[in-house]
């Protein structure tokens, strides 16, 4: 197994920074907009850009929510493991408002997919879009392509992108693993 | 540890305390999924599941039923009342019959004790206990401690005490074994004639004196006499039992604090309990029901993901 480093602290902050202008540019005052992080991973993303927003940017207001995918994945009894749930917590209305979902690494698109449905539990949007920090070149199975992304990567099937957060593993950092 | 360590929910006494938990919270979940304007998810759409029950229920079968669809399940319904099984089919052939219809689960109630575990040793589905005779009843228990932990926060070191017919309860057994694996303090109470000889080898302790056990308790979970079970004279009129171990409220303000009372359902009002103490804030009744679908859902999703393919 080996690892190397594909974005940096410093690189991901940049990252970061360009994706919320590209946001701000979108949805300006964010008052029909919503961002929602998908568990588990897709929180710490939304979390860093609305904070971003919220501070440097100066949007007064951002309703932003936890989505769980788990009972809505298509993988049910498919693999080994039970899918353990997480929680989610969205304390808005999704009807009639812009849905930003937001997600870390996009690969086939199936949580995608499952968060699209999962999302219509809570009302009809107005529209949905999609942001990632990483995208997966030529791995997707389903059609589905990200409205916002941070960096694209051509990564081949052994390989693995791992995302780590500071407030998670102690760290910003993407590592691209080979197995 | 995210799966469970059993393949049927036959009784509380087959599960580990990390079970109870991962159910629990699993339930959370769920939980919040019954509060959505859907409430509905997708999981289990792959998966049928027969509801046989033997003996009468309205409440567990609701639930069940409710959790199932909830899980968009396809689902069975059977009553032994309107079948074969009053032409003299056993319970295996019965159930086989079922099963070649391609059922992947089975829900089941029956009067005698240990039904659920024979089945589970003669076919392959996925057994849910749903109550066996005087045996056990676990999704009752494991709502009962989950209502307990949502008030109360913890289960561990609360002294709960169940009150009434022990001798006939499937419900009083499966929760001394949810309580007590649950580092909860259990006490049993009712008249001597209906608290089961040797008792006290599960670890709980036996008190006679209602108010004694009140006193002592954090939570009462007040039983059903359960009229259609006594086959001979246990007490001698219901107006006695209820001078004895019948709740109030005039007895529930003497004590100097405010215990939570639970019911499993279905009250029989100014017997175990007065109707203005099954209405009062003190009584989570309402939320067990309610938790009740939440836990078996939990139940159902943990075990079906246990099926494979």
């Amino acid at each position: 197994m080996s690892q190397k480093v594909l974005l940096s602290t410093k690189e991901i902050n940049i990252i970061l920074h360009r994706l919320a202008c590209q946001l701000l540019e979108n949805h300006e005052d964010f008052k029909d907009t919503v961002l929602i992080g998908i568990q588990p991973r897709g929180i710490f993303v939304a979390q860093r850009l609305a904070k971003i927003l919220q501070e440097e940017y100066k949007v007064k207001h951002i309703d932003l929510g936890f989505l769980d995918i788990t009972f809505y994945r298509d993988d049910f009894r498919r693999g080994e493991k039970t899918l353990e749930a997480t929680k989610t917590k969205i304390n808005f209305l999704v009807e009639d408002k812009k849905v930003v979902l937001i997600d870390d690494v996009l690969y086939t698109g199936r949580s995608i997919n499952a968060a699209l449905t999962a999302l219509q539990s809570f009302g009809r949007p107005k529209e949905v879009e999609l942001l990632t920090l990483i995208d997966r070149r030529f791995s997707r199975h389903l059609p589905i392509q990200p409205n916002y992304r941070g960096r694209q990567v051509d990564a081949i099937n052994n390989e693995k992108v791992k995302v780590m957060w500071k407030e998670n593993d102690g760290e910003d950092v993407i590592y691209l693993i080979n197995r | 540890m995210s799966e469970l360590s059993v393949n049927h929910l036959l009784g509380i006494k087959y599960l580990n305390e990390s079970d109870i938990q991962l159910i629990f919270e699993t339930a959370d979940h769920f939980k919040e999924v019954i509060n959505r304007s859907i409430k509905k998810v997708p999981s289990l759409r792959d998966i049928t599941i027969a509801n046989i029950f033997f003996e009468n229920s309205t409440r567990t079968k609701l639930s069940f039923e409710l959790a199932e669809k909830r899980l968009s399940a396809d689902v069975l319904n059977f009553s032994a009342s309107q079948s074969s099984v009053k032409k003299g089919e056993t319970l295996i052939d019965t159930v086989n019959n079922i099963l070649s219809m391609k059922v992947d689960m089975v829900v089941m109630r029956h009067p005698n004790p240990g039904a659920g575990i024979f089945l589970s040793r003669h076919v392959s589905a996925s057994i849910i206990n749903a109550g066996d005779g005087a045996h056990e009843h676990p999704t009752q228990a494991l709502l009962d401690s989950y209502s307990i932990r949502e008030r109360l926060g913890d289960v561990a070191g609360k002294n709960v005490v169940i009150v009434g017919d022990i001798l006939h309860s499937r419900v009083a057994l499966s929760n001394i074994f949810a309580l007590k694996l649950q580092g909860a303090n259990v006490k049993v109470c009712g008249p001597k004639t209906l608290i089961p000889k040797h008792i006290e080898s599960l670890g709980v302790g036996v008190e006679l004196n209602l108010r004694k056990a009140l006193e002592w308790c954090d939570v009462a979970n007040m039983l059903r006499i359960q009229n259609e079970r006594l086959d001979i004279n246990y007490f001698p009129t219901t107006r006695e039992y209820t001078q004895q171990f019948g709740v109030s409220k005039k007895l529930l303000d003497s004590l100097d604090k405010e215990i939570v009372i639970m019911h499993p359902g279905p009250i029989n009002r100014g017997v175990e309990i007065t109707s203005d103490v099954a209405d009062s804030k003190q009584s989570i009744i309402l939320n067990q029901v309610e938790n009740g679908v939440a836990i078996r859902m939990a139940v159902i999703y943990l075990l079906a993901s246990k099926i494979k393919q």
